[in-house]
C-alpha cells in the first residue's frame, strides 16, 4: 500500500529510504524531506509534554492530489514516513497504524543487532523484506 | 614407468612436441595418477562408476578424482575446461597417463600465471600446486620438495572449514618436512577462498605450534579416508587434525566434518566436535551455558573472525532467532556455524538452515548437561518448550543485558508490564531460582507474544518485539494486562493443581480452589482474563479481551462442553472473586509442588492450556455476539419508540 518508505533519524538524514520504482523516484524523496518541518512541527506541539503521553502515530501529515504521507516517530525521534497513493479508498487509518507499527518492529530487531551501529544506514535484509511486503501490496 | 609416460605424453601431446618431465615432476604426476586411477574405487564422493570406469588396469584415471584434483588446484573452471581440452582428455574421452601429466604440466603453467597453452608447458615449470580439500591426506606440491607422503586430498567443495583443513595439514606437512615453505603460498586466489589470506598470516604465526596440540583437543576424523598408505609418515595428519586458531583468542578450530559423509545435502549440519567446541566457547564468554551472551560481548567475540561488519551483521540477523540482542547457546552455535561457512567460502544462505534452528539445535543435542538438569528441575510437568517458553519470555521481557534474572520488569513500562511486575514477581523469582537460566533455548519465542497491547506503542521500544502473536488479538485493550499476569501465574503453577489433585477435581464454589486456574483468578481478583488466557505468552500479549467477565454466565454453557478441569475453573471465575487466601495458598505450595514430575500433570497442563485458549476464544466471541445483541435491542428500542411517536400523526 505503502508507494515509499523512509526511515529518518533524530538528525534528519535518512537511514532507509525506498520507494516503488517509478520514472521519478525523486519526488517522493522531496515529498518525504518536506515532510520532516510538519513532524517537527506535530512534535513540538506536545513537545512539553513526557513522551508517554505523545502520541507515536502522528497519522496524516499532509496531503497532495495523488498521495498522502503519513508520519510516526519513536521516542528515540527516529521518524517514520510513508507515502500511500491517494487512489486507494479503503486504506484506513488503522491499517495505516498497523503498517507503522510493523515498521517499527522491525527497527527494533535492526537495533537489536550488536553490529549496527546507530546512525548508519539500514542494510538488513530482514527489514528490506519487510518494507518489500508493504509496499508489494500496492501493485 | 616415468620415462614411457614422458615419451606416451610426448607423442600424444598436440603440436608433438615432447613433454619433458623433470624427476620430482614425474614422480609427482606418477603418485597423483595412481592416486587418480587407484583410488577411484575408495574415493570419497565420486562414487564407484568412475571407479568401474577406471577399472581395466590403471591405464586411465577416473574422471572423478581427476576432476577433483584439477579443483583442487584453485584455478577458475574456465581454465580448468581449457586445461582438460588441451590435453587432449576430451578428444580421446579419457584421462591417459598422457592426458594426465599434460594437465597437471597446464596447471602448473597456470598456477604460475602462464596462458595455458601447449607451448607453456615446454619451460620450467614448478609443479603444480593443489590445495588441500578433504581430510585424508594432503597433496602438497611446492618447489621445496616434499613429494612423500603426498595423497591427493578429495576436495569437498561442500565441506565446510576445508580451508581450515588444509590449511592446518599443510601446516603439519611442512612443519615435518621443510619448514621453510609456507604452505600458504597462495595459491591464486579463487574468489571464494579469498578469505583464506588472512588465515595463512595467523597460521603461519601458528606454525611453531600446530604439531603441538592446539588449544581444543579435537581430533579432526574424516570417515572417509583414503588409505593413508606407507607415504603418509609425515602425515600423521589423520588422527591430530587440530584446526588452527585464525586468531588465538579466536580459536577456530576445524572440526571434522562428519557430514562429509552427506555433503551435497548438509553443509549446515552441525556435527558432534562441532557442537563441543561451540558449547566451550560459550562457556568461555559465559560460564552459564543456559544464559546467553550480550550482543556487545558477542560482537566482539566475532569480530575476531575478520569477517566483514554487513557480513556479521547478517549472520547475526540469521541466527538471532528472537531478535533480542542476545545469543542462547543455539543461536550462538548457529551463528559460529556460520562464520566458519563463510570463512570456508560457502555463500551465506537466505534464510537460516532448518538445521541451524534453536528447535532443531536444542532436539539434536540434548546431551547437554544443563539443559536436561534445568528441564529436571523445573518441574517438568509442562512440555519443555511451553514452559520454558513462557519463563523465557518473560525474562526477556525485563531484560537488556540478561545477567540478572530477578530483577524483572524493569524494562517494562507498558501498563500491561506492570500489571506483569506486580503479579509475576512472586513467581518469578521462585522459578528463577529453580532455573536460573533455563529454557532459553526455547525458541517458540518467535510466538513471543510482542505483547505490546498495540494501543501503548510507548511500551515498544522497550519491548524490542514485533511480531503478531499466534492468536489473533481481537483488540488490543488496557484490561488484559491483569490477564498477563494471570496468565503467567497460570504457567508458573500449572503444576501445583494437578500434582494436588490429579485432574482436577470440580471443586466447591468459592474460595478453598485447589485448581490452579481458580486461585489465579482468585488471586488476581479479576475473573475474566483467566479466559483469555492462551498459555503461551500469545496470549499475555494478546489483547484478547477479557472484559467478558459479565457475559461469563451465558459462556458457561459453552464452556460446559469442555473439558471438566476447565469448567469447572471458568465456572469458578464469575464467583471466584474472593480467591485472595486461597491464591496465596497455591502460591505457597508451589515450590513444594514443583519437586515434582510426572508426565501426568504434563499432559494435563497441556490440556487445560488447550482447552483454556478454546474458551477464551469462545468466550471473546461470545462477548462480541452479546455486544451485538444489546446493540441490536437498543435499536431496536429505538424504532419502536419512533413508531409510538409517528403512530398517532399517521393514524390521524
Amino acid at each position: 500500500m505503502a508507494v515509499c518508505v523512509a526511515v529518518i533519524a533524530k538528525e534528519n538524514y535518512p537511514l532507509y529510504i525506498r520507494s516503488v520504482p517509478t520514472e521519478n523516484e525523486l519526488k517522493f524523496h522531496y515529498m518525504v524531506h518536506t515532510s520532516l518541518d510538519v513532524v517537527d512541527e506535530k512534535i513540538s506541539a506536545m513537545g512539553k509534554a513526557l513522551v508517554d503521553q505523545r502520541e507515536l502515530y502522528l497519522g496524516l501529515l499532509y496531503p497532495t492530489e495523488d498521495y498522502k504521507v503519513y508520519g510516526y516517530v519513536t521516542n528515540s525521534k527516529v521518524k517514520f514516513v510513508m507515502v500511500v497513493d491517494s487512489s486507494n479508498p479503503a486504506l484506513r487509518d488503522n491499517e495505516i497504524r498497523s503498517m507503522f507499527r510493523k515498521l517499527h518492529n522491525s527497527y527494533t530487531d535492526v537495533m537489536c543487532n550488536p553490529f549496527y551501529n546507530p546512525g548508519d544506514r539500514i542494510q538488513s535484509r530482514a527489514f528490506d523484506s519487510m518494507v518489500t511486503s508493504m509496499m508489494i501490496q500496492v501493485c | 614407468m616415468e620415462a614411457a609416460a614422458a615419451a606416451a605424453a610426448g607423442t600424444g601431446c598436440g603440436p608433438g612436441s615432447p613433454l619433458l618431465l623433470s624427476d620430482g615432476e614425474q614422480q609427482c604426476y606418477s603418485e597423483l595418477f595412481a592416486r587418480c586411477a587407484g583410488t577411484a574405487s575408495g574415493g570419497p564422493g565420486s562414487g564407484p562408476p568412475e571407479a568401474a570406469r577406471a577399472a581395466p588396469g590403471a591405464a586411465t584415471a577416473a574422471a572423478g578424482p581427476v576432476a577433483d584434483l584439477f579443483r583442487a588446484s584453485q584455478l577458475p573452471a574456465e581454465t580448468l575446461h581449457q586445461i582438460t581440452e588441451l590435453c587432449g582428455a576430451k578428444r580421446v574421452g579419457y584421462f591417459g597417463p598422457t592426458q594426465f601429466y599434460v594437465a597437471l604440466k597446464l596447471i602448473a603453467a597456470a598456477q604460475s600465471g602462464l596462458p595455458v597453452r601447449i607451448e607453456s608447458i615446454k619451460c620450467e615449470l614448478p609443479l603444480p600446486r593443489f590445495m588441500i580439500s578433504k581430510t585424508e591426506g594432503e597433496i602438497r606440491f611446492g618447489n621445496s620438495a616434499e613429494l612423500h607422503g603426498t595423497k591427493v586430498q578429495i576436495p569437498y567443495v561442500i565441506s565446510e572449514k576445508n580451508t581450515f583443513k588444509r590449511m592446518d595439514d599443510e601446516d603439519k606437512q611442512q612443519e615435518t618436512q621443510s619448514p621453510t615453505m609456507s604452505p600458504l603460498a597462495s595459491p591464486p586466489s579463487s574468489p571464494p577462498h579469498y578469505q583464506r589470506v588472512p588465515l595463512s598470516h595467523g597460521y603461519s604465526k601458528l606454525r611453531s605450534s600446530t604439531e603441538q596440540m592446539h588449544p581444543a583437543p579435537y581430533e579432526a576424523r574424516q570417515p572417509l579416508v583414503q588409505p593413508e598408505g606407507s607415504s603418509s609418515g609425515s602425515q600423521g595428519a589423520k588422527p591430530p587434525r587440530h584446526q588452527a586458531s585464525l586468531i588465538r583468542s579466536f580459536s577456530v578450530e576445524r572440526e571434522p566434518q562428519d557430514n562429509n559423509s552427506n555433503y551435497p545435502e548438509e553443509p549446515w549440519r552441525i556435527t558432534e566436535e562441532q557442537r563441543e567446541y561451540y558449547v566451550n566457547q560459550f562457556r568461555s564468554l559465559q560460564p552459564d551455558p543456559g544464559s546467553f551472551i550480550s550482543g556487545s560481548v558477542a560482537k566482539n567475540f566475532f569480530t575476531k573472525s575478520k569477517l566483514s561488519i554487513p557480513e556479521l551483521s547478517y549472520i547475526w540477523e540469521l541466527s538471532d532467532a528472537d531478535c533480542d540482542g542476545a545469543l542462547t547457546l543455539p543461536e550462538f552455535c548457529a551463528a559460529f556455524h556460520l562464520i566458519v561457512a563463510r570463512k570456508n567460502g560457502y555463500p551465506l544462505p537466505d534464510t537460516l538452515p532448518p538445521t541451524l534452528q534453536p528447535e532443531y539445535l536444542q532436539a539434536a543435542f540434548p546431551k547437554t548437561k544443563w539443559e536436561c538438569t534445568l528441564f529436571d528441575s523445573y518441574s517438568d510437568s509442562m512440555p519443555a518448550n511451553q514452559q520454558p517458553h513462557d519463563l523465557n519470555w518473560m525474562e526477556k521481557l525485563s531484560i537488556n543485558d540478561m545477567t540478572d534474572f530477578p530483577v524483572p520488569t524493569q524494562d517494562m513500562t507498558g501498563n500491561d508490564k506492570q500489571a506483569l511486575k506486580s503479579t509475576t514477581d512472586e513467581a518469578l523469582p521462585k522459578d528463577m531460582s529453580e532455573n536460573p537460566a533455563t529454557p532459553k533455548e526455547s525458541n517458540s519465542l518467535k510466538a513471543r507474544p510482542r505483547s505490546r497491547s498495540y494501543s501503548s506503542t510507548s511500551i515498544e521500544e522497550a519491548m524490542k518485539r514485533g511480531e503478531d502473536p499466534p492468536t489473533p488479538p481481537p483488540r488490543p485493550q488496557k484490561t488484559h494486562s491483569r490477564a498477563s499476569s494471570l496468565d503467567l501465574n497460570k504457567v508458573f503453577q500449572p503444576s501445583v493443581p494437578a500434582t494436588k489433585s490429579g485432574l482436577l477435581p470440580p471443586p466447591p464454589a468459592l474460595p478453598p480452589r485447589p485448581c490452579p486456574s481458580q486461585s489465579e483468578q482468585g488471586f488476581e481478583a479479576e475473573l475474566h482474563p483467566q479466559l483469555s488466557r492462551a498459555p503461551s505468552q500469545a496470549a499475555e500479549s494478546s489483547p484478547t479481551k477479557k472484559d467478558i467477565p459479565y457475559s461469563q454466565p451465558p459462556s458457561k454453557p459453552i464452556r460446559r462442553k469442555l473439558r471438566p478441569e476447565n469448567q469447572a475453573a471458568e465456572n469458578q471465575e464469575p464467583s471466584a472473586t474472593a480467591g485472595g487466601p486461597a491464591s496465596a495458598a497455591t502460591v505457597k505450595p508451589h515450590p513444594t509442588v514443583q519437586k515434582q514430575s510426572s508426565k501426568q500433570k504434563k499432559a494435563i497442563q497441556t490440556a487445560i492450556r488447550k482447552n483454556k485458549e478454546a474458551n477464551a476464544v469462545l468466550a471473546r466471541l461470545n462477548s462480541e455476539l452479546q455486544q451485538q445483541l444489546k446493540e441490536v435491542h437498543q435499536e431496536r428500542i429505538a424504532l419502536e419508540n419512533q413508531l409510538e411517536q409517528l403512530r398517532p400523526v399517521t393514524v390521524l
